[in-house]
């Protein structure tokens, strides 16, 4: 799928804000933040720490609301503010697909299982499961490593085990917060390609928070965060 | 996909260990309840061995497990003229120290009414029932006595000519039976000197009287043997046993001995009661608290370690649910690891009980009531223990993978 701003919305957030604390000790991580990111998209997310990126990303994973505004994801509004409007949990099992700084593999399942179990939490019968983990596993050249613990895969390796867990539910959406921050620039590039590849392929909707500006080209678009904000807004942001 | 499992694999050397750990705490408990139900059997041994329906014992007293009771021995005789009753014979029990090849031996000193009782109605391991009515015993294993080997008790030597197993007093002493005679000679032994002082006492006070200042043949009496004085009774016994006719009622015989005013009388039933309610209760109490404590602790500890391996899997945890991993498959993952470390705890404890009970000094006895609640109060433990585990994983945020 092409990325181009016609395609159908894999999310679009109106007016997030993300306060944290009361009074004196009030800090305010994300102010009046929209976006929208097509179907086969790729975004880069940069900008200096505390700029807001992460807890941009949290907030569009559902997995720490907003003070407010609103997330709209494929065309299901899922958070008015900090109000869930749908079962989040089971919306994150369904439409979302993360992969962060480590790999954050299950310690004690091997590649293929520690795919196969993002597939079961969604209900997909153990042996279908399996073999689709393996195809994922195959899909991102780490099929020769399926039955190796993580401890015993490289950093690389086990990034690719990651993403092929991101993907393995075909989620509308993949987050992914600095994936490569623990790799070196070779397979940095080759990680960040790969998102390029699944977005593209796959049609999913990619966000990705990175420092890594020698990567920059492989992104559809690159967005910047400081303070809070979105400092270059792209023709495709709601207004 | 079981979590759990993969988990246990993973952490094999650690889950064994503390599976051992728990199963050891489950095997003190289980030979708690095994040395209860063996003091139980154990006092029981003989009054349901001895097969008799009423214990005629010394007035006032609970009978011979309980207390000293001394009954003449013609008692016997009184009691056969009572209606219903079949047959009566002495019993005889008193507790004793000796000195055998330079270790303690305590015995539990059982007189059977030779010839009517020989000990046939006694578990023989090894031997026979006794063929004469002295110088023969019939001993317990726990005494560690050889068939054929002879024992030295007062003046007379007595030869083991059968062996019991498992057959001990409620002080966990082994039972060594004899005929009523012998039986009373161990006991009522005295040294040579102190018979020679009591035959010159005894004639020394017959001097002083003026029936033996006129009555020389009387102070020869006086200082021969007791026996040959019918003014000195036989010596008494521990209680005389009844067994009442077909189709009579205990109750109604104990009923019209109630009303002799020089014994009491107790029914089978009511002297099993008085061993288990008197003797041994204060026992079947310690050692229930101690059982209440043990499982407390257990349950504490299994807690405690089911509560660290899910400190451990926080983050793992935390990811499942950002995964969107419903509560059931993090509850499962907590309560089966949970139930599995008390199952194999279980096990161990059955297997190892089972080897290292009969080590005891004790008999310990495992029924399979003891088993079954055993099993029921791991599940409850189990489950109890996995709360706290749970509790914790239930607060976990999914944002947690992000810290």
């Amino acid at each position: 799928m092409n990325p181009t701003p016609d395609n159908p919305t894999a999310i679009e957030v109106f007016g997030l804000t993300k306060v944290y604390g009361r009074g004196n000790t009030e800090v305010v991580a994300m102010k009046d933040v929209s976006l929208r990111v097509a179907k086969g998209e790729v975004i880069a997310l940069l900008g200096p720490s505390g700029a807001g990126k992460s807890t941009l990303l949290a907030a569009i994973g559902l997995i720490n609301p907003p003070t407010s505004g609103r997330i709209v994801i494929g065309d299901v509004p899922v958070l008015d503010g900090p109000q869930p409007l749908v079962n989040l949990r089971a919306f994150r099992r369904q439409h979302l697909g993360f992969v962060f700084q480590k790999a954050n593999l299950i310690p004690f399942l091997n590649a293929v299982q520690n795919v196969q179990i993002a597939l079961e939490i969604n209900d997909t019968p153990p042996r279908q499961a399996r073999r689709r983990a393996l195809e994922l596993l195959d899909y991102l050249g780490v099929a020769d490593r399926a039955n190796n613990l993580p401890a015993a895969l490289s950093g690389g390796q086990q990034q690719r085990v990651a993403v092929a867990r991101a993907l393995a539910n075909q989620p509308g959406i993949i987050l992914a917060d600095e994936p490569t921050a623990a790799l070196d620039s070779h397979r940095g590039r080759q990680v960040m390609e790969l998102f390029r590849k699944v977005a593209h392929e796959r049609g999913a909707g990619v966000i990705v928070v990175t420092h890594d500006h020698r990567s920059l080209d492989v992104f559809d678009r690159s967005l910047e965060m400081e303070d809070g904000r979105i400092l270059n807004p792209s023709p495709t942001a709601a207004a | 996909m079981n979590l759990a499992s993969h988990d246990i694999r993973h952490n094999f050397g650690r889950f064994a260990l503390t599976a051992m750990g728990i199963g050891l705490l489950l095997m003190i408990v289980l030979g708690m309840s095994g040395i209860y139900r063996g003091m139980i059997d154990d006092a029981l041994v003989v009054v349901n061995g001895a097969g008799a329906d009423l214990w005629v014992v010394q007035r006032g007293t609970r009978g011979p497990f309980a207390e000293v009771s001394r009954v003449p021995a013609n008692l016997e005789h009184r009691l056969l003229a009572v209606p219903g009753v079949a047959s009566a014979r002495s019993f005889l029990s008193h507790n004793i120290q000796r000195e055998h090849h330079g270790q303690p031996l305590r015995l539990s000193v059982q007189g059977l009414a030779w010839p009517e009782d020989n000990g046939q109605w006694l578990p023989l391991s090894a031997g026979r029932a006794l063929t004469q009515g002295h110088y023969q015993m019939i001993a317990d294993q726990s005494l560690g006595l050889a068939l054929g080997e002879q024992l030295a008790l007062g003046k007379d030597r007595y030869e083991v000519v059968g062996l019991t197993k498992g057959m001990v007093s409620s002080g966990g002493d082994g039972l060594a039976f004899f005929s009523v005679r012998d039986a009373q000679a161990v006991q009522f032994d005295l040294p040579g000197e102190a018979v020679r002082l009591e035959r010159a006492s005894r004639r020394g006070r017959a001097e002083q009287l003026d029936l033996g200042r006129t009555t020389p043949l009387l102070l020869d009496r006086a200082a021969g043997p007791a026996a040959n004085i019918p003014a000195l009774g036989p010596p008494m016994v521990s209680a005389i046993l009844v067994r009442v006719s077909a189709g009579t009622d205990p109750a109604a015989v104990a009923l019209t001995l109630a009303g002799w005013p020089d014994v009491s009388v107790h029914t089978a039933d009511g002297q099993r009661e008085l061993l288990i309610r008197g003797m041994i209760d204060k026992a079947r109490r310690q050692i229930g608290l101690f059982r209440v404590l043990l499982v407390i602790i257990s349950t504490i500890i299994m807690a405690l370690i089911i509560y660290t391996l899910t400190l451990d899997k926080i983050h793992d945890i935390a990811l499942l649910k950002l995964m969107g991993a419903r509560n059931g498959m993090i509850v499962g993952l907590i309560l089966q690891q949970a139930l599995l470390l008390g199952a194999i705890g279980y096990v161990i404890a059955y297997f190892l009980g089972d080897w290292i009970f009969p080590l005891f000094p004790r008999r310990v006895l495992i029924a399979p009531a003891d088993l079954l609640a055993l099993a029921a109060v791991v599940l409850g433990i189990s489950v109890l223990a996995s709360l706290l585990g749970i509790w914790k994983a239930m607060r976990v945020e999914p944002n947690q993978v992000l810290s």
